[in-house]
C-alpha cells in the first residue's frame, strides 16, 4: 500500500454508540492502524487534525446551525462522506422529536428554555445529513455492525464502492434458519422492510425486528402495516413502530403519520 | 506566578459528546468558570411520552452508547415498578451480570483510552500502540470481555436487543456461559494488571471533600438496585430520590446541574461506589486496594481512575460467583399492563442513574424523568476546577490546560447522556 487512508470520526446529535463500535474494532485495531492514518476523533484523541480526509464518518443528525455549518465544511474537506449510523442516514430513535411542537419538547425538559436557546440555538427537530449535502456512503444501523466498519475501511482502500446490503432482514433471517415469528407466531416483526447487515439478530433471540437498521430498498410499508393490523395490532401501535428508527424516511413516513 | 490567565478548551477530547471548558482568572482570582455543554438537546424526556411501557428501556438506550446497558436496565427497572412487576431472581442476576460487563468495557474504555494517554504523554491510545504494546493489548482484551460478556447476556453490546420487561427473550446457553466464566477467571490477571499500571500513575494529590453519592446495598455490591446513600448519611429508599436531589438550569450548558436539596453539589461515580461500599467488594479487590495502599474514603477525585480499577476486578469476582448461582431455564415473561408511577437508581459506570415513569390504563407513558450520571456530576466538576485551578497558578497555559482536562476525564463525563449540557469557533481551529 502506498499511502494510508486520512480518516475522520466526528460526533453530532447522536449517542456515541456508532464512535463505540468504531472501537469494537479490538482486534482489529493493528489492522486498522495498518491501513489509515486517523486524523481526527475527538472522543479518543487530543490531537485532531484539520482536513482533507479520505473517508469521514459522521454520526449523529444535525440539530443545530453550528452543526449544520460544520457538516458543510466537512463536506468540502473530505473526498468520502460516510452517514455514520442511523441517527446521521435517517434519524433514528431522536427524530421521535419531530412530531412533537417544538415548545412544548422545549418546555417538558427545561424550566426556562429560552434562556438557553438564546445563546445556543437548537432546531429543536432532528435532521439526517441527506438533507443538506451530497452523502457518499450510507452506513445504516444503531449501531452499524463492526464488520460493517471494516468493509468501509476496505473498500476505501481499494478504491470501490463498500457492499452494504439493502435486502430484508429476512434474508438474514433464514440464513440463521430461525422459524418466522410473523407468519407463524403473528408477532410484528419489522423484518420484511428493515434492511439487513445484524444478522438478524432480534429474531434470533427471540424478539421481533424493531428496524433499527432503516428501510430496505423497496420496502412495501403499507403491506406490512396491512398485515400488523390483520394480525390485531391496535392502530396506535402501529404507527409507533414505523415512527421509532425512521420514521421521518419517505419509506415509512405514511405509516408513522397514521394516527 | 501568573495572575492573569485564560484557560480555554474548545472541545475537551477524550471524553464522550460535546463539551468545551472556559476558565478566566484575573488579578489571582477566577472570574468565569464554566464546563459548557454545546452537546445538542436530545429532548427525551418529552418524546418519550405517549411511547409504549414495553419498548421505554429500547428507547433510552438510546440515550448513550457507551452505556446502553444501565439505561435500559433502569428503565425496565421503573417501569416493573410502576406496574408492580416482581421480576425473578435469575433476571436479577443475568441484569446484573449485563450491567457488569458494561462497567467493564466502560471502565477500560475510560481508563487505558481516554485517560492513560495524558500520564503516558501520548495524545491517543493509537499513538500508545507504538511504545505501550503490551499495554494496549491488555486494554483491548479487557474491554472485548466486557463487550462479549454484554452480547451473550443481550444478544448485542452496543443497544443490547433482548432485555425486555419482566425478563429476557433468550437465556444464554450453559456452554456459552461456562466458557465465558472461564474468560472471565482467566482475565483476572490482567485486571489486577490493570489495577497496579493505574495505580503506579503520577496523580495529582488533590483533595477536595465533597458529598458522595452511590446506590448501596446491605446483600452485595450495589449495582442494579439499592438504597441511595452518601457520605453525608443519606441512607434512603430510591423511590425518595427527588425529595432528596433537585435540578437546577444553567443557562450556558444544555445539561441541567443537579445539588442535594439544601447542601448543593456532590459526586457520583466509582470513587463514591469505593468509598461508601468498600466493605462489599470482592476479597481480591480488598486486597489489591491494601496492596497499593488505598484507602477509603478518599477524596481525592483523580483517585476515581484507582476505584475504576478495583472495580473491573470486584465486577470479574461478582460475575463469577453470580454465574455460579444462575439456574439458566427459560421462564415465564408475561404481566398485566397497569397504571401507575415508578422510580428506579441504577449504577451506570459514570455513576448514578435515576430515571422515573408515570404510566396510563393503556400502557403508555405519561410523564418521564430522568438524571444522568454526568448531570450529576457537572456542577461538582466545576466546584472541582474552581479549587485545582489557584494550585496549578505557577505552570505554564500548556500545562495547566491538560492539568484542567485531566481532572474532568477523572470523571470520565458522558457529555451524551448529560443533555438534556459556548461559543466556539471548533470548526476553524481543529485542534483542541
Amino acid at each position: 500500500m502506498t499511502e494510508k487512508l486520512k480518516i475522520a470520526v466526528v460526533k453530532m446529535t447522536g449517542c456515541a454508540g456508532c464512535q463505540m463500535e468504531f472501537l469494537r474494532l479490538e482486534e482489529e485495531m493493528p489492522f486498522v492502524l495498518e491501513i489509515a492514518d486517523i486524523r481526527y476523533f475527538v472522543m479518543a484523541k487530543r490531537e485532531n487534525l484539520e482536513g482533507p480526509y479520505d473517508l469521514t464518518f459522521v454520526e449523529g443528525s444535525v440539530s443545530t446551525p453550528r452543526e449544520l455549518e460544520e457538516l458543510k465544511e466537512l463536506r468540502s474537506r473530505s473526498k468520502t462522506l460516510v452517514a455514520f449510523g442511523d441517527c446521521a442516514c435517517h434519524g433514528c430513535v431522536p427524530s421521535i422529536l419531530n412530531w412533537l411542537p417544538p415548545d412544548v419538547a422545549a418546555n417538558t425538559v427545561y424550566p426556562n428554555f429560552e434562556a438557553i436557546h438564546s445563546k445556543k440555538e437548537s432546531y429543536r427537530k432532528i435532521c439526517p445529513l441527506g438533507e443538506f449535502v451530497t452523502v457518499d456512503i450510507y452506513q445504516r444501523g444503531c449501531p452499524p455492525h463492526k464488520n460493517t466498519i471494516l468493509e468501509v475501511l476496505r473498500s476505501a482502500t481499494l478504491g470501490i464502492a463498500p457492499f452494504l446490503r439493502r435486502h430484508p432482514v429476512c434474508v438474514e433471517c433464514k440464513l440463521r434458519e430461525n422459524v418466522c415469528i410473523l407468519t407463524f407466531e403473528k408477532r410484528p416483526c419489522m423484518g420484511p422492510v428493515t434492511a439487513a447487515g445484524c444478522g438478524a439478530i432480534c429474531p434470533t433471540v427471540n424478539r421481533e425486528c424493531e428496524g433499527c437498521y432503516g428501510p430496505m430498498s423497496n420496502a412495501n410499508a403499507q403491506s406490512l402495516a396491512q398485515k400488523f393490523s390483520e394480525i390485531g395490532l391496535p392502530k396506535d401501535h402501529v404507527t409507533r413502530k414505523f415512527r421509532k428508527y425512521a420514521g421521518i424516511t419517505s419509506a415509512f413516513a405514511k405509516e408513522a403519520d397514521n394516527r | 506566578m501568573s495572575r492573569e490567565r485564560e484557560i480555554k478548551v474548545g472541545y475537551l477530547s477524550r471524553v464522550e459528546g460535546q463539551g468545551s471548558l472556559e476558565i478566566k482568572v484575573s488579578s489571582g482570582n477566577i472570574k468565569e468558570l464554566r464546563l459548557e455543554i454545546f452537546e445538542p438537546p436530545k429532548f427525551f424526556e418529552a418524546f418519550l411520552v405517549g411511547r409504549h411501557c414495553s419498548e421505554v428501556h429500547e428507547l433510552t438506550s438510546r440515550i448513550c452508547g457507551i452505556c446502553p446497558v444501565p439505561h435500559q436496565i433502569t428503565a425496565l427497572r421503573a417501569i416493573e415498578n410502576a406496574m408492580g412487576i416482581q421480576i425473578s431472581e435469575q433476571t436479577r442476576n443475568l441484569r446484573k451480570i449485563m450491567n457488569y460487563g458494561c462497567h467493564i468495557a466502560s471502565h477500560i474504555l475510560s481508563l487505558y483510552f481516554l485517560a492513560a494517554p495524558d500520564y503516558l504523554g501520548c495524545e491517543s491510545v493509537f499513538a500508545m500502540v507504538k511504545d505501550y504494546f503490551p499495554i494496549v493489548k491488555r486494554a483491548l482484551q479487557l474491554k472485548k470481555l466486557g463487550n462479549d460478556l454484554v452480547e451473550l447476556i443481550g444478544g448485542r453490546t452496543i443497544h443490547p436487543v433482548s432485555a425486555v420487561v419482566n425478563g429476557f427473550t433468550k437465556i444464554p446457553e450453559r456452554e456459552d456461559m461456562r466458557q465465558m466464566r472461564q474468560r472471565l477467571v482467566d482475565a483476572k490477571q490482567d485486571a489486577a494488571d490493570t489495577t497496579k499500571f493505574i495505580a503506579s500513575l503520577n496523580v495529582p494529590q488533590f483533595v477536595r471533600k465533597c458529598e458522595h453519592v452511590a446506590l448501596s446495598n446491605p446483600e452485595e455490591f450495589a449495582v442494579n438496585e439499592g438504597l441511595l446513600a452518601s457520605t453525608e448519611g443519606i441512607m434512603v429508599e430510591e423511590e425518595k430520590y427527588r425529595e432528596y436531589v433537585r435540578e437546577l438550569q444553567v443557562d450556558y450548558s444544555w445539561a441541567k446541574h443537579s445539588e442535594i436539596v439544601g447542601r448543593g453539589a456532590f459526586l457520583v461515580g466509582p470513587l463514591a461506589r469505593v468509598n461508601l461500599n468498600f466493605d462489599k467488594l470482592s476479597h481480591d479487590s480488598k486486597k489489591l486496594a491494601q496492596e497499593i495502599g488505598f484507602e477509603v474514603p478518599n477524596f481525592n477525585p483523580f483517585m476515581s481512575h484507582v476505584a475504576r480499577a478495583l472495580e473491573v476486578v470486584n465486577a470479574i469476582d461478582d460475575c463469577v460467583k453470580t454465574i455460579d448461582g444462575v439456574p439458566l431455564r427459560e421462564e415465564d415473561r408475561s404481566y398485566e399492563i397497569g397504571a401507575g408511577t415508578g422510580y428506579a437508581i441504577t449504577e451506570a459506570p459514570r455513576g448514578l442513574l435515576y430515571h422515573s415513569y408515570e404510566v396510563g390504563e393503556d400502557g403508555a407513558v405519561k410523564k418521564a424523568d430522568i438524571v444522568t450520571p454526568t448531570a450529576h456530576n457537572a456542577r461538582n466538576i466545576e466546584n472541582d476546577l474552581r479549587e485545582l485551578v489557584p494550585t496549578i497558578a505557577d505552570l505554564p497555559d500548556e500545562e495547566a490546560t491538560l492539568k484542567c482536562e485531566m481532572l474532568v476525564r477523572a470523571y470520565d463525563p458522558c457529555i451524551s447522556c448529560s443533555v438534556h449540557y459556548v461559543n466556539l469557533d471548533r470548526t476553524k481551529k481543529r485542534k483542541s
